[in-house]
């Protein structure tokens, strides 16, 4: 019953970005097209050189594949975040706390871009063709991880966008800030952890768990051992990573939530 | 239905001060406010801006918790049960929108019951009355963004009522709108109170709101209540003086020695007598006989303070 009702909010949603449909593909078209352009970048750089942190094109391509799939699911789930700062000032988000639902549930179902699929696509895309040019040993666990790499990436970017943007509770123009953390880390996770010095390396790896988006599991996937010395392991556990990171997200949005009703401060 | 006692609320303040430096100062938005709200009652909560009328309304509606004090709506503590106080109660904020701007008026009202889980048949005939007597057929299926101001304030209200609230608070519901817009809003409004039973409780700076839904207002500035009562005897008791205007059929000289007149003012050359008298001193009654044994009378009216003065004497008093 209480899922029917984000289904029809996001539903309502879509149809009111449906009706432009010539508009609707164009956007679509451009979001897959902003995605791709990274990819690019990735290529033009093998172009110079051989080996990127001591991964291959395909490699690299494959890390950049999960990534961006995964930011894509988050971006289309939890981008509206980026919305709070003019809720906030606004007053709408009052609104949301007169209504007898979560209100991280009604942010995100505030205002979904359905366009957002155009970037999933591309990271689809991306990941078949790197499956295709690494070289996986295929097996019911590998497969999974395939599944489940970018679903819990998609879960610890999301985690990521709730926590950072919930500090617009307290700074109104957090916005730069929460955007540095979000963003900044889609391009982390697009890159072999390896490129990045040892404290951005850190951050992003484990206060921020971006590493586990597509680094460890690429390993896994690749059956590489971690040139940086990290267990196996690492590479299997992304989905706890995500849960963790979720529960965490989703405490940092009460205390944010209470701190702006005025318990907190 | 409410129940508020000794109600506190504090906001901290930061202010630069020089370069670098930031001073924190507590300013009291809320001070020790205290009143009930009876189930069908249609209370005013009235005061100047900055008076933290908004303030009150969000802790009564579970938005902001408070600083201290007690607070029950509809027996349910807002601070901690929102949600199940969102359940009961409905709100309009006149300067922020809980329509989907993109969507068409009966889309955001298909939402809303899915939000507020109303069962199909109530949400039918919930909707249908407000349709007839807001008059929203015209625009029920036009996007929100295209509608004017009074259109859309007759969704918001609409909006607040698809889940059968106990308790409607208004805050600020007539402002900005034309004359025509607030009439028909104050009408169904009373008509709400009166025949529904739904308790009101609104803020407003147009005290004809008041006069015309309210038989009762609370009077708030800086924070705490100024005075809480019937208009009626609000106005007896800051504002006691009445006027009775008497036109006569031939012109005189003013009309001394009335009793219980305080002071008395001519017009159109004799015609024309505006008397004022204090309630405590003399009815409007003996005023008007005393005056037809002296002169033969025409027409009369007596004149209430207006309302407006009614609040100034009272933000004066303090």
């Amino acid at each position: 019953m209480a899922e029917s009702v984000y289904a029809k909010l996001v539903g309502a949603r879509l149809r009111g970005q449906m009706s432009y449909r010539a508009s609707f593909l164009m956007q679509c078209l451009a979001q897959a097209v902003n995605q791709l352009a990274e990819l690019a970048i990735i290529l033009v750089l093998f172009n110079r050189v051989s080996a990127l942190g001591g991964f291959s094109v395909s490699e690299v391509v494959l890390m950049y594949a999960i990534a961006g799939t995964a930011f894509g699911i988050a971006d289309l789930v939890a981008g509206q975040l980026d919305e709070l700062p003019t809720y906030i000032r606004t007053g709408t988000f009052d609104v949301l706390l007169l209504r007898p639902l979560s209100t991280l549930a009604q942010m995100m179902a505030s205002d979904l871009h359905l366009r957002k699929v155009g970037r999933i696509a591309a990271g689809v895309g991306a990941l078949v063709y790197a499956l295709g040019h690494n070289d996986i040993a295929w097996s019911v666990s590998t497969a999974g991880l395939v599944v489940l790499a970018p679903i819990s990436g998609a879960v610890i970017f999301s985690a990521i966008w709730v926590a950072a943007n919930a500090v617009c509770f307290w700074v109104v123009d957090g916005q730069e800030l929460a955007n540095t953390v979000t963003y900044g880390s889609n391009a982390f996770t697009s890159y072999p952890a390896t490129v990045f010095g040892p404290w951005l390396r850190r951050f992003f790896a484990f206060v921020v768990p971006g590493a586990f988006v597509a680094y460890y599991p690429a390993l896994a996937l690749l059956d590489r051992p971690d040139p940086l010395g990290g267990p196996a392991l690492l590479g299997w556990i992304s989905p706890l990573v995500a849960v963790a990171a979720a529960v965490l997200a989703g405490l940092v949005w009460r205390t944010a939530v209470r701190h702006y009703r005025g318990t907190g401060s | 239905m409410i129940e508020v006692r000794d109600l506190r609320r504090e906001f901290t303040v930061t202010t630069k001060v020089g370069r670098f430096r930031r001073e924190k100062r507590v300013v009291r938005a809320v001070d020790a406010v205290a009143f009930d709200v009876a189930a069908g009652e249609a209370v005013g909560y009235v005061g100047p801006n900055g008076a933290g009328k908004s303030t009150t309304i969000k802790m009564l509606t579970g938005i902001l918790v408070p600083t201290s004090g007690h607070v029950r709506v509809c027996g349910v503590e807002p601070s901690r049960g929102r949600r199940e106080l969102a359940r009961r109660i409905g709100v309009v904020f006149g300067q922020r929108s809980q329509l989907w701007w993109d969507l068409p008026l009966r889309d955001s009202f298909e939402l809303l019951r899915a939000i507020y889980r109303v069962p199909a048949g109530d949400y039918r005939s919930r909707l249908r009355e407000c349709v007839e007597l807001l008059e929203l057929g015209p625009f029920l299926d036009t996007p929100v963004r295209q509608l004017s101001l009074g259109q859309r304030m007759r969704g918001e209200v609409t909006a607040s009522l698809l889940h059968g609230p106990e308790l409607l608070v208004l805050d600020e519901p007539t402002i900005g709108l034309d004359l025509e817009s607030k009439e028909r809003l104050r009408e169904f409004l009373a008509d709400l109170n009166a025949n529904r039973g739904t308790t009101l409780l609104l803020t407003t700076h147009d005290l004809d709101d008041i006069e015309r839904l309210c038989p009762r207002l609370v009077v708030i500035d800086r924070g705490t209540v100024l005075a809480d009562g019937a208009l009626e005897e609000l106005r007896a008791e800051v504002a006691p003086e009445r006027v009775l205007v008497i036109d006569l059929e031939k012109p005189s000289g003013e009309l001394a020695g009335l009793p219980g007149v305080t002071s008395s003012r001519v017009e159109l050359n004799g015609l024309r007598h505006h008397l004022t008298f204090r309630r405590a001193d003399t009815t409007a009654a003996a005023l008007i006989s005393a005056v037809a044994t002296r002169a033969e009378v025409h027409d009369l009216v007596v004149v209430e303070p207006e309302i407006d003065d009614v609040v100034r004497r009272l933000y004066a008093r303090r």
